[in-house]
């Protein structure tokens, strides 16, 4: 601004031969142009699924739907066309008694390959082993804890809720296992060295420097897994069956909200069908609300 | 790690019939007023008792099948500061990491050789590396304080993760800061947390973490590399004070900073001590012809 005679005349003409061509422009603005439509075009089918689900979910909701269930026995007054209270509540039971099982050993899985496998074989053989079961659909989980557990005389033959929440901490299992072994690793090893070095035995550095630091970012990898087995119908189908009415029993049959969804569909009639779209919308919100809370907490995370 | 009777040098030690390692403490009865006073007497070396605090003995060290430091033998002199200096990646650092056993700790790393502090092999199979560690501190290039905690629990990390005399705390932490001259800047706000501090401070509050813990030894591994000039005059001061109650080594790129605080400096190259001697002798008047040039800027 001091000098306004010389840089308006000299750095316009440098500029001038700076600038790109006419065609290098258009071929950065078509580019563009590729990806947004390419953008546009991915983002087609997850609008299309929100406009659904709150199309036709929003209209079953109502009070009585989330208090009352399928077969119409509620906390309130008893209703002909029934809710989804036990669905909810069985989903909230089952994916609990799974991430009971899965978390604690899917910590401690990573913690062994970050602070004492490390780059062992054995540790690779487990990691490899863990990327394999995160690769294993569903219903394979499901499947295999039908044949062991569901028509054996192992545990007692016949479904039940506790072999659904087993085949969904199967399902969870790879997916914190893999989480927490990757925000372990991003603690920097520079905070392990300076509490080895104060003389701290290596299982409180890790109770007391290593975790702390990790675990906002544990609980986002744990979330979501969660969120994902929340979500899982295939693992209950031949492991859970789907009784109606509520129980909170997980030694007997229980209701899954994909439980419900999937047996709703397949009714001829419209009400239980449009009850089919109302528990939709509670699973994704459940799921919505799960995933917010990770980020919320990701968010403090320290390392990421 | 190598058992005691492979390494030639054994004969030449001093006191030979002294060394017990598995009566002998790691710790070293100074004749300081207090810590002495523990119950290892009757261990202790007779009055005329040896000059270093620490000395290696053909110690080598190997990354895998890379061997990085290639038989050094060096004497650190007790309550003195020696500087190692050495061009970039001549094993000065892996060195002063064997003196703590911190270089195990690298996957597929290990280190032959004795490094005995005050006549006890801290590779000797009986020798716990916890307790090592205890006695040789260290602070390390980048100042790190553990990001989850305050000032105040950073130095009291030192006390609670090795589980050693927790009594009261705060004094400790006090006089811990108070060594590490940070007392007067974070007296009120000791909950803060410790990253917030500024890189000169962090560093201090590493150091006032090491001493907490009240070590013998101190090594310091670049520790002002990451500094601002005059961050690095305080923490020099610091090493001055410091002196006094410990043994400190001090890995160096600066050569200026080495003439400043070192009573003796020892150059490497390639793995291999090449010298050590007084400070002044080491850059004035070096007896080898590599130290000169090195010292005089010819490489490196």
């Amino acid at each position: 601004m001091s000098t306004p005679a010389r840089s308006s005349g000299s750095s316009a003409s440098t500029l001038a031969a700076f600038a790109p061509s006419a065609a290098r422009r258009r071929r950065d603005r078509t580019a563009r142009g590729v990806i947004a439509a390419l953008t546009a075009l991915a983002l087609v089918p997850l609008v299309l699924i929100v406009y659904y689900l709150l199309q036709k979910g929003v209209g079953s909701w109502s009070g009585s739907f989330f208090t009352s269930d399928p077969t119409g026995a509620s906390f309130f007054k008893n209703v002909s066309i029934g809710g989804i209270r036990s669905a909810i509540l069985g989903t909230i039971e089952m994916v609990a008694i799974a991430s009971g099982i899965a978390v604690p050993v899917g910590i401690g899985v990573a913690i062994w390959l970050v602070e004492y496998g490390r780059t062992s074989r054995l540790a690779s053989v487990v990691r490899f082993s863990v990327d394999v079961l995160t690769g294993v659909p569903s219903i394979v989980f499901g499947l295999f804890i039908y044949i062991t557990l569901v028509v054996t005389d192992l545990l007692g033959r016949g479904l039940a809720g506790y072999k659904g929440a087993l085949a969904l901490s199967l399902l969870m299992l790879p997916v914190v296992i893999r989480s927490c072994e990757v925000i372990l690793s991003l603690v920097p090893d520079s905070l392990r060295e300076s509490a080895l070095a104060l003389g701290a035995p290596r299982w409180r550095v890790i109770g007391r420097i290593v975790l702390p630091t990790a675990i906002p970012g544990m609980i986002t990898g744990i979330l979501l897994a969660v969120a994902r087995a929340a979500g899982e119908t295939a693992p209950l189908l031949f492991t859970v069956g789907g009784a109606n009415k509520l129980s909170f029993s997980p030694g007997g049959q229980m209701n899954a909200l994909p439980l419900q969804i999937y047996n709703d569909i397949l009714s001829p009639t419209t009400t239980v069908i449009n009850r089919a779209w109302g528990a939709a919308l509670t699973l994704v919100a459940m799921i919505l609300v799960l995933n917010l809370i990770a980020r919320l907490i990701s968010r403090r995370s320290r390392l990421a | 790690m190598t058992p005691d009777g492979s390494t030639p040098k054994t004969a030449e030690m001093p006191s030979d019939e002294l060394l017990d390692p598995r009566s002998t403490p790691v710790r070293r009865p100074t004749p300081g007023p207090a810590a002495g006073a523990g119950g290892a007497s009757g261990t202790d070396p007779p009055p005329g008792k040896q000059a270093y605090a620490v000395r290696l003995e053909h110690l080598r060290a190997f990354y895998g099948s890379a061997e990085q430091v290639k038989g050094v033998d060096l004497e650190l002199h007790a309550n003195q500061v020696t500087a190692i200096i050495g061009p970039s990646g001549c094993g000065k650092s892996t060195m002063i990491r064997c003196i703590n056993r911190m270089h195990e700790e690298i996957p597929g790393a290990r280190a032959e050789g004795r490094v005995l502090l005050d006549d006890a092999n801290i590779y000797d199979s009986a020798v716990d590396v916890v307790a090592v560690r205890r006695a040789v501190g260290m602070i390390f290039q980048k100042p790190n304080p553990f990001p989850t905690m305050s000032i105040f629990d950073n130095v009291a990390a030192g006390i609670r993760l090795s589980g050693v005399g927790r009594g009261d705390l705060p004094r400790k932490v006090e006089s811990a800061l108070r060594g590490a001259g940070l007392w007067e800047e974070v007296k009120d706000r000791l909950g803060q947390p410790g990253i917030g501090l500024s890189g000169g401070q962090q560093q201090r509050l590493c150091i006032a973490r090491s001493l907490a813990v009240d070590p013998e030894v101190l090594l310091m591994d670049e520790p002002c590399s990451a500094l601002d000039p005059i961050a690095t005059l305080k923490i020099e001061e610091l090493i001055d004070e410091l002196k006094r109650r410990v043994t400190i080594v001090i890995v160096t790129h600066n050569m200026q900073q080495a003439a400043r605080v070192a009573d003796r400096t020892a150059f490497m190259l390639s793995g291999e001590l090449v010298e050590v001697g007084l400070t002044k002798q080491i850059f004035t008047n070096p007896v080898d012809s590599r130290t000169e040039e090195y010292v005089t800027g010819k490489f490196g």
